[in-house]
């Protein structure tokens, strides 16, 4: 009996100290891990992966009787529609001025929007990388001349290069990724060649040329890896920049085509609206406002952890 | 002359661009019209569009120089003259909006320096995240539905001109927040980090061994130092505004470069918008030259190669 009472008594005081200690463990394990972030991510890009499942209509499916529908929390609409029958289907975040689902769209453009910005993040970086390198390590007229050409391709307005873009050439999903390339990859060649000035100078790439490697070898086997954590870096502190960018072309209407739904593009079809229903252009945002937000976050994280050092890339 | 080659190259950049694809001469025939051969002829010469395309280069390039960006397709107007018009209403909007910037990006990072990990600091900070995560656009959008819409507050678009001062002033509020809290987020962070490295440094730790009093210490020997990044990078976020300002253009409907931009992408307008581009890309290059200036002013060690 005693024992047991004292077998008791001892498991509880863990447990007890636990539960005490739960809010302010909790709050350290969030500070220390990017636990916010990386779950919004997840849950967007679950979205964005299984879309068609997610979302409950089509997300180009018009529907005049249900223009501009509340959201479900406005829970008197839907006792009867216009018509006087019930509604099959609720609109979770409202319907447009078309009667297109909010909800579904947002879940759609989840894709269009980490599809653009991841792809031509991947390959801006790629890119850049190679452009640093090579100008950093061969130096020279080259180096001159691309360090000058990277300062006139900067001072370009981009936003107004891009309107030009899609009067001249049009507009399209893979127009818009080369685009949103062409912004990435300048900004990395001057971090990038800086590293590689010092890198090269190591005694363990001297010792590698001595050795016989190729230039390429040198390259691409002994300083590429050098400056990964840099590229890593740069690129997630990015790539929430990229998103922001293409919902503004979008928004302007000349982004992203517009049958295929995109944020930007959404929030510019509910402007006309605004007064009556809000939720077509605030959804969208929230979106964004998200996604950009995490994004940037796990970059800060990612910079502190790899390299304390790096902090000034942030500015 | 630096700034000279960087201009050549971005004439041609945006020459280019406007001719990348076909002959601009296409954007303005409306689809489906009939145009006999002779009329197209008379157009391609009337614009110049018959000769081969570095002649074109050059005659622009050469009325360029003298002041003459060609006429605006749609409205037969000088380019020069429609952006003159406009100007004042974008740099007006981009001026007031980078004293709003900079004014309270500037404070709130030397105090959140100051006061690291306190509760002022972190509402500083996400105030500055919330300005870098959030789309302009929207934050003009919910902006206007909630002060102009919702509570009646505010105006919700145009310059208010000729208004009473205090009216027209209504009429900036919501603009320059929007224009002005992305980079005022930037001057935040910025400030923050380098008055943070300053304050970290011997010199300070030889003023307060010295018994220099914590005032003194902050404001002069700490604050003059961790300046030179915020005042450098001054010239170029005022630059940058240009591009913010398209957008804050068309959401609130102010009539500037901007929006004549917009409109004239939508109008197909190739003299007018090579014109607006080539004006901004111009104003840019001569921003970051003066950032470069500023730089070697502020801080004697760094000398401008």
């Amino acid at each position: 009996m005693i024992s047991q009472a004292e077998s008791t008594d001892s498991t509880a005081r863990p447990v007890q100290n636990l539960v005490a200690r739960f809010p302010r463990a909790s709050w350290r394990f969030i500070r220390r891990w990017p636990v916010i972030p990386v779950v919004i991510l997840s849950i967007l890009l679950t979205f964005a992966v299984f879309a068609p499942l997610i979302a409950p209509f089509e997300p180009n499916d018009l529907n005049l009787r249900r223009n501009l529908a509340r959201p479900m929390w406005y829970g008197e609409y839907y006792e009867t529609d216009p018509l006087g029958s019930k509604l099959e289907k609720r609109h979770i975040l409202g319907a447009d001025k078309f009667g297109r689902d909010v909800f579904s769209r947002v879940v759609f453009g989840t894709r269009v929007s980490l599809a653009v910005a991841i792809v031509s993040m991947a390959s801006g970086t790629l890119l850049g990388a190679w452009a640093g390198i090579t100008t950093g390590f061969y130096g020279g007229l080259f180096d001159e001349l691309m360090t000058r050409f990277v300062d006139v391709w900067n001072a370009l307005p981009f936003l107004l290069i891009a309107l030009v873009v899609s009067i001249t050439i049009g507009q399209g999903v893979i127009i818009m990724m080369v685009l949103l390339v062409m912004l990435t990859w300048v900004g990395l060649v001057r971090n990038v060649r800086a590293e590689v000035l010092t890198l090269k100078t190591r005694d363990y790439v001297l010792a590698a040329r001595v050795a016989g490697a190729s230039d390429i070898r040198l390259m691409y086997r002994h300083i590429l890896p050098g400056v990964s954590n840099l590229l890593l870096v740069l690129a997630s502190l990015r790539v929430g920049g990229l998103i922001l960018t293409e919902a503004a072309l979008s928004f302007l209407g000349v982004g992203i085509p517009s049958r295929i739904p995109s944020w930007g593009q959404m929030i510019s079809d509910g402007r006309d609206t605004l007064d009556e229903a809000w939720w077509i252009s605030f959804f969208p945002g929230l979106g964004i406002f998200l996604t950009v937000m995490s994004m940037n976050f796990l970059g800060d994280w990612i910079r502190d952890r790899t390299d304390p050092r790096l902090r000034q890339l942030a500015d | 002359m630096f700034a000279a080659l960087s201009m050549i190259v971005a004439s041609m950049a945006v020459f280019g661009l406007a001719h990348a694809k076909e002959d601009p001469i296409n954007l303005f025939i409306q689809p489906g019209y009939f145009i006999s051969p002779e009329t197209l002829a008379a157009l391609k010469a009337k614009w110049g569009l018959d000769k081969p395309l570095i002649t074109q280069y050059l005659t622009w390039a050469g009325n360029m120089l003298r002041g003459d960006l060609g006429n605006s397709v749609q409205q037969n107007r000088p380019v020069t003259k429609i952006v003159g018009e406009k100007w004042g209403a974008t740099a007006q909007l981009a001026i007031v909006a980078w004293i709003f910037g900079t004014l309270t990006g500037v404070p709130l990072g030397i105090l959140s320096a100051l006061k690291r990990g306190s509760v002022t600091d972190y509402l500083a900070r996400g105030f500055a995240l919330f300005g870098q995560s959030l789309p302009a656009f929207w934050i003009g959008l919910v902006g206007i539905w909630i002060f102009a819409v919702y509570l009646g507050w505010l105006p919700v678009f145009g310059r208010g001109s000729g208004l009473p001062f205090f009216e027209q002033a209504k009429h900036y509020v919501l603009p320059v927040l929007v224009l002005g809290w992305g980079p005022m987020a930037g001057y935040m962070r910025i400030t923050r980090s380098a008055m943070l490295e300053v304050l970290d440094s011997e010199y300070i730790k030889l003023a307060r061994a010295k018994g220099v009093s914590n005032r003194m210490v902050v404001w002069k020997h700490a604050l003059r130092n961790a300046l030179i990044q915020p005042l450098t990078i001054a010239a170029l976020l005022l630059a940058g505004f240009m591009d913010g300002a398209v957008l804050v253009e068309v959401i609130f409907a102010w009539p500037g470069v901007g929006r004549v931009a917009v409109e004239a992408v939508n109008q197909n307008d190739f003299m007018l918008i090579t014109g607006t581009v080539f004006i901004f890309t111009a104003l840019y290059l001569v921003m970051s030259l003066v950032a470069d200036i500023l730089y070697t002013i502020v801080d004697p060690r760094i000398r401008y190669a």
